[in-house]
């Protein structure tokens, strides 16, 4: 089976589950609580009277079936648009497209300080197997898993730009000002990953190839290299997808904290307005980079393993 | 080292439940009355961690807030494991269409990161602390679905259980007697791994504003309610993330522990 096939497969069970999930959130949000027009009349400032509430019911489309205004706001959708903000009364395409890009870029930046702490850490603490290293690894990744990421924001804030003065406390300006937030909201999936990582490195150690390449007579330079991290690496990065999630989730709530200007701020604003159009984008447009972004690391696997693909197309 | 982790964390949960039972005894003070006149007060006799920026005593606000908190994940779990085990045993017993119906709505729950469900739940239901316990119980039950579907599945077809059906015993029995017992371990191993990541997740939306209302005593709420003073009166933010530190700290740890006595084989803690 070719990669191509493979991500043509992927694609055809991924889509019918979008859009089922869009459905999904689409239906909750008329059926959650209360009428949307009352909402839409709120936000628009427009005393709700019988007839202003007929008629705003009637402009929304409220009027109609749900599958009806499901097929309405879908047509919308797969062309890019995504209704208008009740609140602001602007295209919700181009709010978020203007605040995603800053939220996408703390959580990739979290998910490469992810794989730069928890990796070389993690082959570390293998290597050196209930020894300190080990033991000092298992206490980070303990506190790790069980900080609260925006506290442990304050307290980075608290150190390194209060106290020490070495970077900035807000704001997003360069480098230096992303430093602290991704480093918050990667402590978790940095954690779990040195986690998986050790274990898998123990895993390769205790193979039998290995100890015939060291019976060869092969230097350690190139066990470690060729035959302990490239076999041991391909686990705990096909786990990478379920950080993502993880990260994007964390990423929002570790932006209030540092002001940083992504979804996270966008999407409360929505929630206390109850701006049914933003939430509904909101939630799709997350949930489709989420999935895209797991089968971009599939397909990676994909082609790197052949493995992968035979199992999976079996 | 190991002997010492399991009555270590065993002591942090008890004085954590400990403070959430009886907080309304032990408190020293009113949680939520105010005292402009002794506004963040350092630590002295009548206020054992000082006072807040509203002269709150910072002591019954974290024991009240144990109660808010832990109320609030013990609520997740009972909802999780009562929809988990209605939908997973559903699908497992009466299988074909059924169980493919219920298995899609369960990827589709999982096709959502949990917390982006979550924040879009709210918005759907509304702020409060009971909707972010609604919320994040129902982007979490699928995977105990799947779980108790699972081990519902490997159940039927065992030779036990084929015997207790022929001997005549009714389906409910056999759920009883049988299959409850069966799925009693493994929901315990993964309960217990995520408890810690619940309170988290109850922390954090608390912390966005979207749980207890302000004068409540929560802990992720105190910690934004003293954002204004974090430099001046560091120790308002430092000690409710403590607090919630700690308890899951306690979690993790007897997860661990009940993971290695039930279950060996599962990886370690991945969350």
């Amino acid at each position: 089976m070719t990669v191509l096939g493979f991500a043509l497969r992927r694609l055809a069970t991924l889509l019918p589950l979008l859009l089922l999930v869009s459905f999904g959130f689409f239906a909750m949000l008329r059926l959650g609580r209360g009428d949307p027009a009352l909402d839409y009349l709120r936000l628009a400032q427009i005393p709700p009277t019988d007839a202003a509430l007929a008629l705003a019911r009637q402009e929304l489309g409220l009027d109609r079936t749900i599958l009806l205004q499901f097929a309405s706001w879908l047509g919308g959708a797969v062309q890019g648009d995504l209704g208008i903000s009740w609140f602001t009364h602007r295209p919700v395409t181009e709010e978020i497209a203007h605040y995603l890009p800053a939220t996408l870029q703390l959580a990739g930046t979290a998910m490469l300080v992810t794989i730069l702490v928890g990796v070389p850490l993690g082959i570390w603490a293998a290597m050196n197997r209930d020894r300190w290293p080990d033991h000092l690894t298992r206490v980070m990744t303990f506190l790790g898993v069980s900080v609260p990421n925006f506290w442990l924001g304050f307290l980075l804030v608290l150190l390194f730009a209060v106290t020490l003065g070495w970077l900035p406390a807000i704001g997003r300006d360069g480098l230096s000002s992303i430093l602290l937030p991704a480093l918050a909201t990667a402590a978790m999936s940095a954690s779990v990953m040195l986690r998986l990582v050790r274990a898998s490195v123990l895993g390769v150690l205790g193979e039998a190839h290995l100890r015939f390449a060291r019976a060869r007579g092969l230097p350690a330079r190139t066990l470690l290299g060729r035959h302990i991290v490239l076999n041991a690496m391909v686990p705990p990065l096909t786990a990478i997808g379920l950080h993502l999630g993880e990260l994007m989730g964390g990423a929002m709530v570790v932006e209030t904290v540092f002001g940083w200007p992504g979804l996270g701020r966008y999407a409360l604003q929505a929630i206390g307005n109850r701006d049914y159009p933003v939430l509904q984008g909101f939630v799709v447009v997350m949930t489709a980079v989420f999935v895209l972004c797991n089968l971009l690391v599939d397909l990676i696997y994909a082609w790197l393993d052949p493995r992968i693909r035979l199992e999976r197309a079996a | 080292m190991r002997r010492l982790l399991v009555p270590l964390a065993t002591g942090l949960v008890a004085l954590m439940l400990g403070a959430a039972i009886l907080a309304p005894w032990i408190a020293p003070h009113d949680p939520t009355l105010t005292n402009l006149s002794q506004r963040l007060l350092p630590p002295a006799a009548g206020h054992w961690l000082g006072t807040d920026h509203l002269g709150r005593d910072l002591l019954s606000r974290l024991l009240w807030g144990a109660r808010a908190s832990l109320a609030a994940v013990t609520a997740i779990l009972l909802m999780v494991l009562t929809l988990g085990c209605t939908v997973g045993m559903m699908a497992g017993l009466l299988g074909g269409v059924v169980d493919a119906v219920l298995m899609r709505i369960c990827d589709a729950f999982m096709t959502v990161p949990t917390l982006v469900l979550a924040l879009f739940m709210i918005g759907a239901l509304g702020t409060g602390l009971t909707n972010v316990v609604i919320a994040i119980a129902l982007s979490h039950w699928a995977w105990y679905a799947r779980l108790v579907r699972g081990v519902t599945l490997s159940l039927r077809s065992q030779d036990y259980v084929t015997a207790a059906q022929v001997a005549g015993l009714s389906r409910l029995a056999i759920m009883r007697r049988h299959l409850l017992p069966a799925l009693a371990g493994p929901l315990a191993v993964l309960a217990s791994l995520d408890l810690g990541h619940w309170m988290l997740h109850v922390a954090g939306l608390s912390f966005l504003g979207l749980g207890l209302a302000p004068p409540a005593a929560e802990w992720g709420i105190m910690i934004n309610d003293a954002r204004p003073f974090f430099r001046t009166a560091p120790m308002l933010v430092v000690l409710p993330g403590t607090a919630i530190l700690l308890t899951v700290v306690g979690f993790n740890l007897l997860g661990d522990a009940l993971r290695d006595r039930l279950d060996p084989t599962m990886p370690d803690h991945v969350h």
